[in-house]
């Protein structure tokens, strides 16, 4: 190589180049409810999915490149079934799979020239919403312990905003289904006013159930869930007073597995 | 096993490669001695060692599905092992498998079974046919044909509700994974030739399943009747068999309390009559 590149610069590089490449996604929203998690992307595919499941009460969602995600998805589900037949299915934590993952793209960034152009969400739920945990990992392995919601993807700043704006705890399943639209609208997403069923991937974890709590809603149970979130996004469509208590954008970096050289995560 | 974990504590190779969507592949190339059997194969052959074998299992098809039921003992040479042991489960939403030999092997090889098929339907996003499960199952039996040489048998009975077919249908193996159909009901373990013939007589085309579960109890009594190692309903101790059944609103497996009704019903109507329903003596004239 005949120029010289600092580290410092060529860490720079890779980052812009993950960060430039995310952004120009769609986004994927991660979103909490009084009965579990909600996850919504605009997904006008039915078989390559953004959002799936892992394990009983862990879920997987992801922007970014497609065969780079379900690379990353299918070690998460391997990685939760051995560990689950190893020990016991109680002993498979998103904690875990958080760590994992960040190990993993932090040595990908670092290492190869080109780093993962991703940035993913495992989320668990628990029997009370205080216990849910959802970590947001980033290209460069970086992890975030997020409270709430989570926007990633395109414009995440903006969506986030938005979220902040309309979000409250204790939401019911089609007011946070609402809240998700409502801050997906303007961006690049489409009008999010006429998204329709066909073109949505939205899942929820379940708080109450047994085994396993991961499921889609697609089809008629979601154009009726959208018309009612709808509906009553109309009534009532005013920011919630009462989001402040909550860490707009969960509060600061928490890395999980060691200091990652490079930039910040890329929201 | 698990050795490169520690580098870093980031997902070994394997986990990232392309693989298959198989546990039990995945198991064989990153930890072999995780699947049932495996350490057990180089043991001399012979083996006097009394271990708890589970005993009889029964499964008929019923009118858009299958009922199976399992007694609840499990034997060590002539010692009742444990009372309220566990053989029929829940595989799927749509199967349920339960097994009888060596209890140890059998419910190791359950329990994998369970996670192949959750492990399949999770990476490829759809779950396997019917008929691809039992033969998953073909091949984990045959993987254990090894330690079954040395002594170390078990065999599983496999029913699932088909959603192509609309159907219940009975999947029986041998210890070389040799996979049979079965129509319209079977059973398997020390007790399962008395339990067929009581089949034989009770069972009639298209049941609604709650007579598909009577049918099972029916026959499970009189295994248990005229099989020492195949416990019957435990009344003293409210120890009752369990009961499955899988149709297309998915598996069940009946409550203690409602399987225990029906196995109570049973021993009352036997109080009268010792030997149970009996069949007519010649079929009905078609009419």
């Amino acid at each position: 190589m005949p120029f010289y590149v600092s580290p410092e610069q060529a860490m720079k590089d890779k980052a812009d180049y993950a960060r430039k490449n995310i952004a120009r996604g769609r986004n994927t929203i991660v979103i909490q409810f009084a009965d579990g998690i909600l996850f919504v992307a605009p997904n006008p595919s039915r078989a390559l999915h953004k959002i799936s499941e892992i394990y009983d009460r862990i879920a997987f969602a992801a922007v970014g490149m497609y065969n780079e995600f379900e690379n990353l998805r299918k070690a998460g589900v391997r990685y939760a079934d051995f560990n689950g037949y190893l020990y016991d299915r109680n002993d498979v934590t998103a904690l875990g799979l958080a760590n994992a993952y960040a190990q993993t793209l932090g040595t990908i960034f670092t290492e190869s020239n080109k780093p993962y152009e991703v940035e993913i969400v495992v989320a668990e739920v628990d029997d009370s919403p205080e216990r849910d945990q959802i970590y947001r990992i980033t290209f460069d392995g970086s992890v975030a312990d997020e409270h709430g919601y989570v926007a990633m993807g395109g414009q995440a700043d903006q969506v986030a905003a938005a979220l902040r704006q309309r979000y409250s705890d204790g939401l019911s399943l089609t007011g946070a289904l609402g809240v998700a639209l409502g801050a997906l609208s303007g961006q690049e997403n489409g009008d999010a006013t006429k998204l329709t069923a066909s073109q949505l991937e939205v899942a929820v974890l379940n708080r109450a159930g047994e085994h396993r709590r991961f499921r889609r809603l697609t089809g008629a149970r979601l154009e009726a869930l959208l018309s009612e979130a709808r509906a009553s996004a109309a009534v009532g469509d005013q920011p919630a007073s009462t989001g402040g208590d909550q860490p707009a954008d969960g509060g600061g970096d928490q890395p999980a597995g060691g200091a990652q050289p490079g930039a910040g995560p890329a929201i | 096993m698990g050795s490169d974990f520690a580098v870093g504590g980031r997902f070994p190779a394997a986990f990232m490669s392309a693989g298959t969507s198989s546990f039990t592949d995945f198991l064989s190339g990153y930890a072999p001695g995780m699947l049932p059997g495996h350490e057990m194969s180089g043991l001399p052959a012979g083996s006097s060692l009394d271990l708890p074998h589970g005993t009889t299992i029964v499964a008929a098809a019923c009118d858009g599905g299958i009922a199976m039921a399992g007694d609840r003992r499990a034997v060590a040479g002539n010692v009742i092992a444990q009372r309220d042991i566990e053989k029929v489960f829940r595989s799927d939403e749509f199967s349920c498998v339960g097994f009888a030999g060596v209890a140890g092997v059998g419910l190791e090889l359950v329990r994998l079974f369970q996670v192949e098929l959750e492990h399949y339907e999770k990476l490829e996003g759809r779950a396997l046919s019917l008929e691809g499960k039992a033969n998953r199952l073909a091949t984990m039996v045959r993987g254990n044909l090894g330690a079954a040489m040395q002594g170390l048998v078990v065999v599983p009975l496999f029913a699932g509700y088909d959603e192509d077919s609309g159907a219940g249908r009975i999947f029986s193996y041998d210890p070389s994974g040799g996979r049979y159909e079965e129509h319209r009901f079977h059973s398997i373990g020390s007790g399962s030739v008395f339990a067929r013939g009581s089949l034989k007589k009770l069972y009639h085309e298209g049941l609604p399943v709650q007579d598909a579960v009577v049918v099972c109890l029916q026959a499970l009594y009189d295994a248990a009747d005229d099989d020492s190692a195949t416990g019957g309903p435990d009344l003293t101790r409210g120890i009752y068999p369990t009961v499955a059944t899988v149709t297309a609103d998915g598996f069940r497996r009946l409550p203690d309390a409602e399987a225990g009704q029906i196995a109570q019903a049973v021993v009352a109507e036997r109080l009268q009559a010792p030997d149970g329903p009996a069949a007519p003596l010649r079929p009905e004239p078609a009419s």
